[in-house]
């Protein structure tokens, strides 16, 4: 690593390390191309949020030690996926507060810790990509994303910079997907009656890809819309800005 | 209205099921929302007035004892009269002495939230009274006898077949053969029943929006008038609210509207909007003989202080049950309250109990949609966290949730052993899924594979590529 470059630590995240290990290679690329140097700590798993989404406050501590104490050292943290992220920004410290130490260093973290696309448009002012994609898009803005740390326009704007790339704007993009992490197991129906709304958003766009940040919600989508038996692709929007996606199946399509 | 909470999960699966609730739903979800987006967008200050709406009724709270007592001073000085209620027996009591003391048959009602908690129309009628709805909404219910499925407008789940026939069941004094088919049509025959109901009534009872302790004055907002005739006809009107909704001044009291009907129904300003100090004085035209301040506390107290506190600050706009997801999806009569959506999420166990309610704090995507358009901010998602949080911690969470969640839990912090098993678990998914790219089912994932396909892994975990490329670890 020269001096120069930032220090970036990869906060992986636990549904693309299991289920879709190219998002964190596109997001090695595209933050390598920009000039950090990307390291892995092996000693990380998950972030906590379901955990801490289900009151159980204590495994939620214990995770949030574990990812403070591997990713403190780096210049910068990184994570592919908004829920991820703003659990580390937005609640950590809410974890800690009978516990002043460990409260600061979870502050500390959550200053350098930031989502991929904000990271890349915000941070390291990435305005060009080296990738081609002939296709009409729409974006779902994941809910914690988008209102716990504010990601609208970063992917948009990173969007525009892929030649060939069409956004259509899907009316209810702001609209939860019905994923709500342990929700959709636990109210299944009422999980999958949101997720249709939000199929039937995207279908009426016209568009033949639906992008997001969140592999979560990406999951859910993708997980519906075959069901349904919708041709529409769904993809993490790192797979596109990287140029992957000549190689890689669509979210729960088979293929490639 | 009993509480039917516990229930959630058999309301909701009938609601989803419910043709014309979904229908109604629908227009729900894109109405109210929409018009809200634009009466804020046409205000440039209403981001900077929900700061202050906010920080008056932190203040108010902060300082509850001081204004309530204020409140009462005032209404006492200008001629009315102030009860406590402790609890929902309380005022109903209050309630029912107040319409004994004058022999009152008739009571018109206004919309109150209050009212509804009390039951009180239940209650009157025990007692050989004739309350009658004087709200649109709320009379079509207590025709139907239902409770009211969302706070601002109750009958909201109800198509225009099911008026006209609630409708036809009780006027029946009318011409069988008469035209309904307009809404205009079931509008006017409302009217002309209600305006009897008016003339005859001896008593009125009003919600109350707003407290103003400077004055002693309650607040009432509507959109049909009907508060206004509940209230200055009847020789008696009492005002039925509950703590924490003192104001300490007019001024506050007139920022907070300016949030209110933005946030509800996207109006700039409800039609009505009425100031009642002290019932008739000297030189009044009209006016009720009496009038009376029933003060509700039934549990509020004790949220002051505690993790729920700041859903004291909550003014009843409904944005945030406008705004949800779940409510869009299944109503507000499968939450088994008469506070439905995020904010009854976090009020009704608070009122009510844990255990009566413990699926509604759960019953959340935590999309964060209900904060965002909150006028007072209320932290939403954040309390109906702690209710989790205190479920997980005493409560009752079913078996297999905890046991899932600890033992995943258990792996998450030995990176070894679980990144050990998930190579293992992702390589065979992988094989198996790579043809489709997807499972139709998977043992133990029922409650997703029932609609929706399992996304097949890519086989290899991140980690295993990662040290297989040699990547940086340190």
């Amino acid at each position: 690593m020269s001096g120069k470059e930032k220090n970036v630590g990869l906060f992986v995240t636990c549904l693309v390390d299991l289920f879709r290990p190219s998002v964190a290679f596109a997001a090695v690329k595209l933050m390598s191309e920009a000039g950090c140097s990307i390291c892995v700590p092996e000693r990380q798993t998950c972030c906590g949020q379901p955990a801490f989404n289900s009151g159980d406050m204590d495994d939620s501590r214990a995770m949030a030690k574990m990812v403070i104490e591997e990713f403190e050292h780096f210049d910068y943290v990184v994570a592919p996926s908004g829920s991820c992220a703003a659990m580390i920004v937005k609640h950590y410290a809410e974890l800690f507060e009978d516990d002043p130490d460990w409260q600061k260093r979870a502050i500390d973290l959550s200053h350098k810790t930031y989502e991929l696309l904000t990271f890349l448009s915000d941070i390291l002012g990435v305005k060009k990509v080296d990738a081609v994609l002939n296709s009409k898009v729409t974006y779902h803005d994941s809910c914690s994303g988008l209102r716990e740390l504010g990601i609208k326009s970063q992917p948009r704007n990173l969007l525009h910079a892929v030649e060939g790339v069409e956004i259509v704007e899907g009316e209810k993009a702001e609209r939860c997907c019905g994923f709500g992490g342990t929700f959709c197991l636990k109210y299944s129906d009422i999980s999958t009656r949101i997720t249709d709304d939000k199929c039937d958003d995207i279908v009426k766009t016209g568009a033949d890809l639906v992008l997001g940040g969140d592999l979560g919600c990406l999951m859910n989508i993708a997980g519906r819309m075959t069901r349904r038996g919708e041709t529409v692709e769904v993809r993490h929007i790192a797979e596109v800005l990287a140029g992957m996606t000549d190689d890689l199946a669509p979210i729960s399509q088979g293929g490639k | 209205m009993e509480l039917n909470a516990h229930n959630f999960k058999e309301n909701a699966a009938k609601a989803l099921e419910d043709k014309d609730l979904q229908e109604s739903l629908a227009k729900l979800g894109t109405g109210f929302p929409l018009k809200r987006l634009a009466a804020a967008a046409r205000l440039p200050e209403f981001e900077a007035l929900r700061d202050q709406a906010r920080d008056i009724k932190d203040h108010s709270l902060r300082h509850l004892d001081f204004y309530l007592e204020k409140f009462e001073s005032r209404v006492v000085e200008s001629g009315g009269c102030v009860h406590w209620a402790r609890d929902i027996n309380d005022g109903r009591e209050i309630v029912y002495d107040i319409c004994k003391s004058v022999g009152a048959k008739t009571v018109t009602k206004g919309k109150s939230m209050i009212g509804e908690e009390m039951a009180i129309n239940e209650y009157l009628e025990e007692k050989g009274l004739i309350p009658i709805e004087t709200d649109l909404g709320e009379y079509i219910i207590q025709l139907r006898h239902e409770p009211p499925s969302h706070i601002i407008a109750p009958a909201i789940h109800l198509r225009k077949s099911h008026v006209e026939e609630a409708f036809r069941e009780t006027h029946t004094d009318l011409p069988v053969d008469r035209n309904l088919d307009a809404p205009e049509d079931l509008l006017k025959e409302a009217r002309a029943m209600l305006r009897k109901r008016f003339i005859d009534a001896d008593v009125g009872i009003t919600g109350a929006n707003f407290m103003v302790a400077e004055t002693g004055s309650t607040v009432i907002v509507t959109n049909e008038g009907n508060g206004d005739l509940t209230q200055t006809l009847p020789r008696v009107h009492i005002v039925l609210c509950s703590i924490e909704k003192v104001v300490p001044t007019l001024e506050d009291c007139t920022t907070l509207l300016r949030v209110l009907a933005r946030s509800a129904t996207g109006q700039e300003q409800s039609v009505y909007t009425t100031f009642s100090t002290g019932g008739r004085h000297e030189d009044d035209p009209d006016g009720p003989d009496q009038f009376h301040v029933v003060i509700l506390d039934n549990g509020r107290s004790r949220m002051l202080g505690h993790e729920t506190h700041d859903m004291l600050r909550c003014i009843r706009c409904s944005a945030c049950i406008n705004h949800c997801p779940v409510y869009q999806s299944v109503g507000g009569h499968a939450y088994g309250s008469i506070y439905p959506g995020p904010m009854g999420s976090v009020l009704t166990p608070a009122l009510y109990g844990l255990d009566q309610s413990c699926d509604l704090p759960n019953a959340s995507t935590m999309c964060g949609k209900c904060e965002e358009v909150c006028p007072v901010r209320i932290p939403l998602p954040k309390m109906l966290r702690s209710w989790r949080q205190k479920q997980w911690e005493d409560g009752p969470v079913p078996l297999m949730q905890r046991f899932g969640m600890s033992a995943w839990a258990f792996w998450a912090v030995r990176p070894k052993g679980y990144h050990f098993f998930a190579k293992i678990k992702m390589r065979i998914m992988g094989l198996l899924g790579r043809k489709n790219g997807h499972f139709k089912s998977l043992p133990l994932t029922k409650a997703w594979t029932k609609s929706r396909d399992f996304p097949a892994p890519e086989g290899k975990t991140f980690q295993q590529l990662w040290s297989e490329k040699g990547g940086r670890r340190s």
